[in-house]
């Protein structure tokens, strides 16, 4: 069928004659759309012009469009345009083609300096909203507290222990073994630069400092913030797009209190256990690489490392790991509540959550390293 | 009527002996089905009776256990990836939930299926869209709106013109006026019926709605106990003795009683 010339032009004086033919349909709506344009492009002088569509074979939206494009072509530089010869089948969809498209132009689109102007401007409220919607959940959790407090029974156990499980008991695997990754890598990198200086030893200090204050917490807060945070926004996410929380809230019950809170809870009691399992499976890590590579015996690797630490530093790490979970769990929630009713905002809060959770936790960690420098521990 | 001339006895969808099952529970047995070129047929059921799953299995959603579905004429378990692709080109299908691209905008969904199969200028992608929208009773600012900005009755509008988008000659409808209000139901009624007429339409239409078989139904099959009892204008349904089929047509819901009393 391509090969009959679906638009075909002579003129007769100041009449233009225009045969159509073929099929104009889908498949042939890339040819033909060139065709119509040069067509209504034509400069000679014509006074009338006559569309014979008596030849086409078969007619769809995107043939009849491009038939009242032609047509309103002409028509706009004045000259009228007949269409003869259409097969009655069609005549109903031309007609209605007629009346579509009239109303003019979309609004234009803003220009591109400012377009960037207000996405920056749009980014930085986002950033006031995102403290303000984070500061409005730290608050909507302690109230919520508050009442479980007072009313024990309104507290849901069950849902708690179920995250607990989830983000607790399931992560300790993973836990475990990066943990006790980065406790080999921290004891290897040790030894190997410290050898020159035939300072071996000290590398039982520095892994147990180290591991102890700082990377134990933080190893353990990523994964966790990577791990649960990202499912907790995409839980509630989902809680959101299907109305299920405004159902809740229907029912006269506190989202927070039926679902934050359970969750947060939960993770504020897990992310200290993993942080203790992590920061043994580290130590465990670094004494076992000590030894192979570094040639440390485990009783002196020990008996060195209870005099390298202390309690204090075991106290420091575990201290801050509350207050992380704490804000992962406070940013995940905030994040998933905060989903609109498509995938990809489903997607985008997920992905903010994760990276402002890991954020907020280096941030907390730098202001705990601070505070526990001032009062000495 | 010219609608019942063009219906002639060519079958565009011919269903035999299909069977369709899950586990150990069988949904369709059997079931025989015609569709004929230019008519709107209306397929009822009882509300898990397998009208959907018929319709799924049409359209290759679901496998079939045995049987035979013929669409235009070539069987479909036995054709090619790209045969199959093509004749996929030429039906639509509104899902019951509008199942719009929820991170695209109304006229992004539109020219998807559009700009994956043919390769047309921007300017003339889209002049269509909005000319398709303006087809099924939408202003152009709809456009520029996401699915998730949508009323109900726009969501069921915009998934009927993207099942358009292609221009098919069949479309599948599963409950295109459920969840309507009765005004926009029948507007809608409206909507398809002035389309299929427009665009010389196959329409095949799983529905609950009595007042859209009464209106804009040319031929009503229905389901019963995993096969198709009764298939026929509206006439053999109201006449057929068949218990299900007189409870559902002559129930308390239905007009046709009050219809009687009235003339």
């Amino acid at each position: 069928m391509s090969e009959t010339e679906l638009l075909k032009s002579t003129t007769d004086g100041e009449r233009l004659m225009l045969a159509a033919a073929g099929a104009w349909t889908a498949e042939h709506a890339r040819e033909l759309e060139p065709l119509i344009d040069e067509q209504s492009r034509q400069r000679r002088a014509i006074r009338r012009v006559d569309i014979d569509m008596g030849a086409v074979e078969k007619l769809d939206t995107f043939g009849a469009w491009l038939l009242e494009r032609l047509v309103r072509a002409w028509k706009g530089r004045g000259i009228d345009a007949k269409v003869v010869r259409l097969s009655d089948d069609y005549r109903v969809l031309v007609d209605e083609v007629r009346g579509v498209n009239l109303k003019g132009e979309p609004p234009p689109a803003m220009p591109p300096f400012e377009m960037a102007m207000a996405s920056i401007g749009r980014a930085t409220a986002e950033i006031g909203h995102a403290c303000l919607a984070m500061a409005h959940m730290l608050g909507a959790v302690t109230a919520a507290l508050a009442r479980v407090t007072v009313k024990p029974a309104a507290f849901r156990l069950t849902s708690m222990v179920h995250h607990l499980d989830d983000v607790g008991w399931r992560a300790v695997p993973i836990v475990l073994l990066i943990t006790f990754l980065i406790g080999c890598i921290i004891a290897q990198q040790g030894i190997f630069h410290f050898r020159k200086f035939g300072a071996d030893i000290f590398v039982v200090d520095m892994v147990g400092i180290l591991v102890l204050r700082e990377i134990g917490v933080l190893i353990v807060c990523v994964m966790v913030a990577g791990r649960s945070g990202s499912a907790y926004t995409a839980e509630l996410g989902a809680m959101k797009m299907r109305e299920e929380i405004d159902a809740l809230r229907t029912m006269g019950f506190d989202p927070i209190e039926v679902l934050v809170l359970p969750r947060v809870i939960a993770l504020i009691i897990a992310v200290p256990v993993l942080t203790f399992i992590g920061s043994m499976a580290a130590l465990y890590g670094g004494g076992l690489v000590a030894w192979l590579y570094g040639g440390i015996d485990p009783d002196i690797f020990l008996s060195r490392l209870k005099e390298a630490i202390s309690i204090e530093h075991f106290k420091v790490g575990l201290i801050k790991a509350p207050f992380m979970a704490l804000v992962i769990g406070v940013v995940a929630c905030v994040q998933g509540l905060e989903v609109k009713g498509s995938a990809e905002s489903l997607g985008q809060q997920t992905t903010a959550s994760v990276v402002q959770s890991i954020f907020l936790v280096i941030v907390l960690d730098g202001i705990f390293a601070m505070f526990f420098a001032s009062i000495g521990m | 009527m010219a609608k019942a001339a063009r219906a002639s006895a060519d079958a565009v969808i011919r269903v035999r002996d299909l069977t369709v099952g899950f586990g150990d529970h069988t949904v369709l047995k059997e079931a025989d089905l015609d569709v004929y070129r230019g008519e709107i047929l209306g397929f009822v059921g009882g509300s898990g009776s397998g009208k959907s799953v018929m319709l799924r299995t049409i359209i290759g959603l679901l496998p079939k256990r045995a049987g035979k579905i013929e669409v235009f004429g070539t069987d479909l378990s036995a054709v090619e990836e790209e045969e199959r692709q093509a004749i996929e080109r030429r039906w639509g299908v509104l899902f019951q939930n509008g199942a719009l691209f929820s991170s695209l905008t109304v006229l992004e969904n539109l020219q998807f299926p559009v700009r994956e199969y043919l390769d047309l200028s921007q300017r003339l992608l889209d002049e269509l869209a909005m000319a398709k929208l303006e087809m099924v009773g939408l202003g152009p600012d709809v456009g520029y709106k996401y699915p998730s900005e949508l009323s109900g009755g726009m969501t069921k509008r915009v998934a009927l013109a993207r099942a358009l988008a292609l221009d098919p000659e069949i479309v599948f409808l599963d409950e295109p006026t459920s969840g309507l209000d009765p005004i926009g139901a029948g507007d809608f009624d409206n909507l398809i019926s002035t389309l299929q007429r427009t665009l010389g339409l196959t329409v095949f239409m799983v529905t609950h709605d009595l007042d859209s078989l009464h209106t804009v139904c040319d031929r009503i099959a229905v389901l019963v106990d995993g096969k198709v009892i009764e298939q026929g204008p509206m006439e053999t349904m109201l006449a057929s003795q068949h218990p299900w089929l007189k409870s559902y047509f002559h129930g308390k819901r239905s007009r046709v009683n009050e219809k009687r009393r009235g003339g």
